[in-house]
């Protein structure tokens, strides 16, 4: 068994140890909002966070996650209320398929959690390591920076 | 899906850990996982034992020493882009290691043990002529970088042993390049990636190491562009890129691009070092 903590809750999992992160949290845990996309770390659709720090959970064996806080972006919102960057997507029309908006909602709020106030240029670089294939990136870095006005 | 039923041993000190690889010196180390995760689920390899060394903590960090600096082999990527008395060119390499999500898993150690030719980090090892630091439950040892790589992804670690740490110099006059061409900014796989290092005195170049990924099996030095450099030709030194490197066609470019580029990237590194001087 491994145990960690996962959007709060304290969770003892069964799985192999080797088994992927993503896998654990999809068909184990039903936290279906964290997405496949490449499988192969390019992609960043399947990041959450580790101990605050966005990691690719498609790369991450769940026998690395023992004892460590996960959050998915089931865990991004808090209670009823949507998160700025999660409202500022919405309004900002930042989501059009929609694979890529968990990954990029929860890099950009492991972004501002570390730097309240970054530049679009900071903003373009922390999300690097997530690809839309739909939208293009402008309505995405827009949306970030109007959630800072409201953070 | 691939998941892979190894059995996984995990490793919470580095005593531990060299215990665990003497017992079992064929499992598959595990750092990061940025590269060992991506060949399991692309079927590309299977396996049976894996000796996990994520959370050995005492791997992980930057020191000073006596002789210059000690970088953990678990460091990862992300670490080193905050440590300031690293040299720039190497926080620079850091920070086109894939993007937010790959530094904060990808180590050091992991990109030298991997082993690949593109590997971003490993023509600056070469570079600074760093050496590593490698142990076993029969002691400490260090292999040089440039005796490290001895064909397409082998290296001499023998099978009970494990990559501690990498040593550099403090070279802090020299001038230390980093450039990596790929096909963006993050997540791209290096077509050419450059390590350079120039010491001038008086005008002269008195010491040269020119290093360059993907251009063959392995990251490598070229003897014969450092040696134009140290008997004064210059700029010049530049037209033997291609008698020192083997590139070839692949999925990422053409032996034909690689050996252009890889001339015109040494080429405009010593203009800028040179002509300053």
């Amino acid at each position: 068994m491994t145990r960690f903590t996962v959007n709060g809750h304290e969770l003892s999992v069964d799985a192999l140890p080797m088994t992927r992160l993503i896998d654990v949290l999809r068909e184990q845990l039903r936290l279906t909002g964290t997405k496949e996309g490449c499988g192969e770390g390019e992609c960043g659709a399947c990041t959450v966070l580790i101990d605050g720090t966005p990691v690719n959970s498609c790369l991450i064996p769940v026998v690395q996650v023992s004892g460590r806080d996960i959050i998915t972006v089931e865990g991004i919102a808090a209670d009823s209320r949507l998160d700025p960057i999660q409202q500022a997507f919405i309004e900002e029309g930042a989501a059009q398929c929609g694979i890529c908006t968990p990954g990029f909602i929860v890099t950009a709020r492991a972004l501002l959690n570390t730097n309240p106030n970054p530049s679009r240029r900071e903003i373009r670089e922390a999300l690097a390591g997530n690809l839309c294939r739909c939208t293009g990136y402008q309505k995405i870095i827009d949306a970030v920076v109007a959630a800072l006005e409201v953070d | 899906m691939h998941t892979s039923s190894a059995a996984v041993w995990t490793a919470r000190t580095l005593e531990e850990a060299l215990q665990l690889r003497a017992e079992h010196p064929d499992a598959t180390v595990l750092a990061g996982g940025t590269d060992l995760m991506v060949f399991i689920e692309a079927g590309a390899i299977r396996l049976d034992k894996v000796l996990n060394l994520w959370g050995c903590t005492e791997l992980a960090g930057v020191e000073t020493t006596n002789s210059g600096i000690r970088i953990g082999a678990l460091t990862t990527w992300a670490d080193i882009r905050e440590v300031s008395n690293l040299p720039d060119a190497l926080r620079e390499c850091a920070a086109t290691v894939g993007a937010a999500q790959i530094q904060n898993r990808g180590t050091v150690g992991g990109n030298i043990v991997n082993g690949s030719p593109a590997g971003d980090s490993l023509p600056l090892w070469l570079a600074l002529d760093a050496d590593f630091e490698v142990a076993s439950t029969q002691g400490v040892r260090r292999i040089s970088a440039q005796d490290f790589w001895t064909g397409y992804r082998t290296h001499a670690l023998a099978e009970s042993e494990l990559l501690t740490a990498v040593h550099i110099a403090p070279n802090a006059a020299d001038s230390l390049h980093y450039r990596k061409v790929g096909t963006r900014m993050a997540q791209a796989i290096s077509k050419v990636v450059l390590g350079g290092r120039l010491r001038i005195e008086n005008s002269q170049v008195t010491e040269a190491r020119v290093a360059l990924g993907s251009v063959a099996a392995t990251p490598l030095r070229l003897p014969t562009v450092e040696a134009a450099l140290e008997s004064g030709q210059g700029v010049k030194a530049a037209q033997y890129v291609t008698q020192d490197i083997t590139p070839i066609d692949d999925i990422r470019s053409t032996a034909d691009y690689r050996n252009t580029v890889a001339t015109r990237i040494v080429r405009s590194w010593l203009e800028r070092c040179l002509e300053r001087t």
